[in-house]
């Protein structure tokens, strides 16, 4: 075997985000000697971006909130096709995640009576966002980092819970099908490493560095995604990305950096280069009952929210994307190629400046531009994948052939369904990072033999990273990375249609095989050419699920739209996506059915919302179900828990 | 709409470097990061630099840019003149690596000497209550980004790597700036631990810190000196020791 560092674990959480800081601590608590790695500096992951807040049903500001309420409204976002469960376990374990935090230190911004206030946003019926200013994230991912560094204060060390900073995972190690180790490397040094452990936790965010215009920061290559699949693992619906309505268009250095969804929530509205608020116009019939048809009747609900209809900015992020495309499209643009938000025109500049710092700030200094007084230029950015590591809704343990191998956060599928809702993100990181430590620790407990990583792949995984270092005269990895963007922007993006997603799929083949050979000259010790080469691995194998999937589902819904196949389809509804890599590494793509929903969390909703969704044979046997058991749908069911 | 200008950027390891120059196009609104990153994609594929999110918010890309530290993020081209050079080099206060990444486990030692939040006995998750007016002096610290402008700028480590074992910097003088108004943290010697095993009595107040944050915490206002002079309150005047004791605020 190749001489390389070696570390033994319990649990090894890969990634440092939310997900992977929470899965950690759980794990340690658990008493598992424990191992985070992150490709960053410990405290740098994408996490910190999360502007908005977390959305737990709290009722700290409207009473009215609770968990089903938060349920539906998850439900609605996602287009019926989430993994009802994960909702479910989500909305009401969320509270107690966002309280937890309280206790290792996090300082929320409060209510007058001195609770944790709760900010409206886009799809949320009740003000639900936990947040500090526009910098929640930081706020979050400060505070497990503070408690991880509280808990090696305990132990005297970091001999139980151990940060491995800025260090990649290539591969995973398997004993027959059960998980045994991962081989990463030190960016510092470029000098491999080997852990030995029976669980993974993956938590690596998403894949948006496959695209041009881009909210994400380099880390979101789809390492996690590909290590699960080269693992045995499989991903669910990976056609499902979440373009945010509001990136920065201007200037270009900046083009995709994200405006928080909070401009909105706190009275920004969407003009077109008429000077028109065009929401109205595209409020679809699913929604047409929760939000305002005039512009009074909007502006009305932002300080009487019980007696008016939400204003239609803050319609679901699918929603409000594809307007501002048809806007621009429809040659309604900015300049630059957007829309504008203004907030400036509607809120005292005192406001502006308490509810929205960092925005305040990030435009100021970046393009230039005093929010108080101007309206930003804004348009889709890739921005969240929805799709990700199929799991058991409990455990959080990944499915297809593998053993110990959990995912949580972005990296994982099936809680968001088809579009996530804002503020569903730093709380479902919380709560099903929690459950993946917590499930990761028992499955070590009931463990017989601990697991043996074979030499051979030990050895293979390094000869494979090592590639492009010694290869000679290859292509250049910004270059091949570049035109992976550009594929992925152009033929895979928020409209799509049957001709350009095969059109992708021959490119990706084409481009597979130009990864295949890249070189990176320049050494081992931190040599990004080298990292970026590693990582065009892992984007390809994501980005050709994402383009497979998406040629797949003839519909449209939440994150993916065909312009060939413009309606919702309930037939589709019925449908998961599901990717695994073959023996060759070729993907493979099989239909599976999504699990049915239970009655009592069905009653939730109106029979007419149903409809909207539903086949006719769906809504047949939901006549007889609800008949026989809670009664009426439309009752709110009492929580049996 | 782009134009050609020269960049002089280090090069080198822990074994030695030097200024390597560069032209380079530069387009309309970019910032010294975006050109940095051209460089990578045209002409120096392993020329190392850290960063992630590109818009001031994770302090990843900390650097000096003609000797001034700052985060290149956050740096627009257009604050130079048309033909001034770029010169841009690693943080100074820490040791380099590669190019411009620099070791800064120096931080993360000392925010594991830190003594963490401890949390009230009396208070189960969920009952936690406090005045916005109370929280927001620590928030204004909890803004930080961790880029560790402060630190480096901060010449009592600066050109004295000597002081290092016996000072935490800036950056955790406002961690305890924090921790100590907190209103419901546990602990109530957080400015002595400031004093006793931070290192506070190095610093003299020079306010570079405050100068170099991204994020404009008044590091030294808000922090250091309310720091500083409770300390002094608290030594010599027990009654107000005892009285911080008993009269703990509980909003």
């Amino acid at each position: 075997m190749t001489e390389l560092e070696k570390h033994s674990y319990d649990v090894v959480v890969i990634g440092a985000g939310g997900a992977g800081l929470r899965a950690a601590i759980e794990a340690r608590l658990a008493g598992k000697k424990t191992a985070i790695i992150s490709k960053s500096l410990f405290g740098k992951a994408h996490t910190v971006m999360a502007e908005g807040g977390a959305a737990a049903a709290m009722g700290n500001v409207n009473s009215k909130d609770n968990w089903m309420v938060h349920f539906r409204d998850t439900m609605r976002g996602g287009k019926f096709l989430n993994n009802f469960r994960m909702a479910e376990l989500h909305a009401k374990e969320a509270p107690d995640r966002v309280w937890e935090l309280e206790t290792y230190g996090a300082l929320f911004d409060r209510t007058p009576d001195g609770r944790i206030s709760q900010r409206n946003f886009g799809g949320h019926e009740y003000p639900r966002l936990a947040h500090v200013g526009d910098r929640t994230g930081l706020e979050l991912i400060r505070t497990l980092q503070q408690k991880i560094v509280s808990l090696q204060q305990e132990d005297g060390g970091d001999d139980r819970l151990r940060v491995f900073a800025e260090c990649t995972v290539t591969d995973l190690l398997l004993d027959g099908s059960r998980i045994a180790g991962a081989v990463g490397y030190y960016r510092e040094t470029g000098e491999f490493v080997l852990f030995e452990t029976p669980a993974i936790v993956l938590a690596t965010g998403g894949v948006g560095k496959s695209y041009k215009v881009t909210s994400n920061s380099w880390e979101y290559t789809g390492d996690g995604h590909a290590l699960a699949l080269r693992a045995g693992a499989t991903l669910i619906n990976m056609e499902f990305l979440q373009f945010h309505p509001t990136g920065m268009v201007w200037p270009p250095s900046v083009k995709g950096i994200l405006v928080t969804e909070s401009v909105r929530g706190d009275g920004g509205v969407l003009k077109n280069s008429d000077g028109k608020r065009f929401m109205f116009d595209y409020v679809p019939d699913v929604f047409r009952k929760q939000y305002a048809e005039t512009e009074e009747e909007a502006d009305r609900w932002y300080t009487d929210p019980d007696n008016n209809r939400r204003p239609p900015e803050l319609l679901p992020r699918d929603e409000v994307a594809r307007a501002i495309n048809a806007e621009v499209k429809a040659g309604r643009g900015t300049p630059a190629g957007g829309v504008y938000l203004d907030i400036a025109s509607r809120r005292p500049a005192e406001y502006i400046l308490k509810r929205l710092p960092s925005m305040y700030h990030q435009f100021k200094e970046l393009a230039d531009v005093d929010i108080t007084e101007a309206p930003m230029e804004i348009g889709p950015t890739c921005h969240y994948v929805m799709g990700g590591v199929e799991v058991d809704p409990d455990t959080a343990a990944a499915g297809g052939t593998v053993e110990g191998l959990f995912a949580a956060g972005e990296v994982s599928g099936g809680m968001h369904g088809s579009n996530r809702l804002g503020g569903n993100s730093l709380s479902d990181l919380l709560v099903f990072g929690k459950r993946a430590g917590e499930y990761a620790a028992l499955y070590v407990d009931r463990l017989g033999s601990r697991p043996a990583a074979p030499a051979a792949a030990v050895d293979a995984a390094v000869e494979a990273a090592l590639a492009p270092l010694v290869r000679e005269n290859g292509e250049n990895p910004f270059d091949v990375w570049s035109d992976l963007q550009q594929v992925m922007q152009d033929l895979v993006g928020i409209i799509r249609r049957k001709s350009e997603l095969e059109e992708s799929l021959k490119l990706l083949v084409d481009l597979k095989e130009r990864i295949g050979k890249v070189s990176a000259p320049g050494g081992r010790r931190f040599n990004p050419g080298w990292h970026l080469a590693i990582d065009l691995r892992n984007m390809v194998l994501v980005s050709e699920c994402t383009a497979r999937a998406a040629l797949e589902r003839e519909e449209s819904r939440g994150g993916h739209t065909r312009e060939d196949f413009p309606q919702m389809d309930a037939k589709w509804r019925q449908v998961n996506l599901v990717c695994s890599v073959g023996q060759a590494g070729e993907v493979e793509l099989v239909r599976k059915p999504v699990p049915t929903i239970r009655p009592e969390l069905l009653a939730l909703f109106e029979l007419s919302e149903l409809k909207k969704y539903m086949t006719d044979e769906e809504l047949a046997m939901l006549g007889d179900a609800s008949a026989e058991s809670t009664g009426r749908p439309g009752q709110p069911a009492k929580d049996g828990e | 709409m782009g134009s050609v200008r020269k960049f002089r950027v280090w090069r080198g390891d822990a074994a030695g470097g030097r200024l390597e120059d560069f032209s380079v196009e530069v387009n309309e609104g970019e910032v010294v990061l975006d050109i940095i990153h051209r460089l990578q994609a045209t002409q120096a594929p392993d020329l190392a630099v850290r960063w992630n999110c590109k818009a001031g918010k994770c302090g990843s890309c900390s650097m000096e840019i003609n000797g001034k530290p700052g985060l290149g993020c956050m740096t627009r081209m257009s604050v130079f003149a048309d033909g001034e050079t770029v010169t841009v080099t690693p943080l100074r206060t820490f040791p380099v690596i590669r190019d411009l990444v620099t070791d800064v486990s120096f931080n993360y030692v000392k925010a594991r000497e830190m003594p963490a939040f401890a949390p009230p006995a009396d208070l189960k998750p969920g009952e936690y209550r406090m005045k916005q007016v109370d929280v927001e002096r620590s928030q204004e610290f909890r803004k930080c980004i961790e880029c560790f402008l402060c630190q480096n700028t901060c010449h009592v480590i600066r050109d004295h790597d000597d002081n290092k074992p016996a000072f935490a910097g800036p950056r955790f003088f406002i961690r305890a700036a924090e921790l100590d108004m907190h209103p419901l943290d546990a602990r109530g010697d957080r400015k002595e631990t400031a004093v006793d095993e931070q290192g506070l009595g190095y610093c003299n107040i020079t306010k570079c810190c405050t100068e170099v944050c991204p994020e404009h915490i008044k590091i030294t206002d808000n922090a250091i000196i309310p720091l500083k002079e409770r300390v002094v309150d608290r030594r010599y005047d027990p009654l107000v020791w005892l009285g911080s004791k008993i009269f703990r605020r509980t909003a």
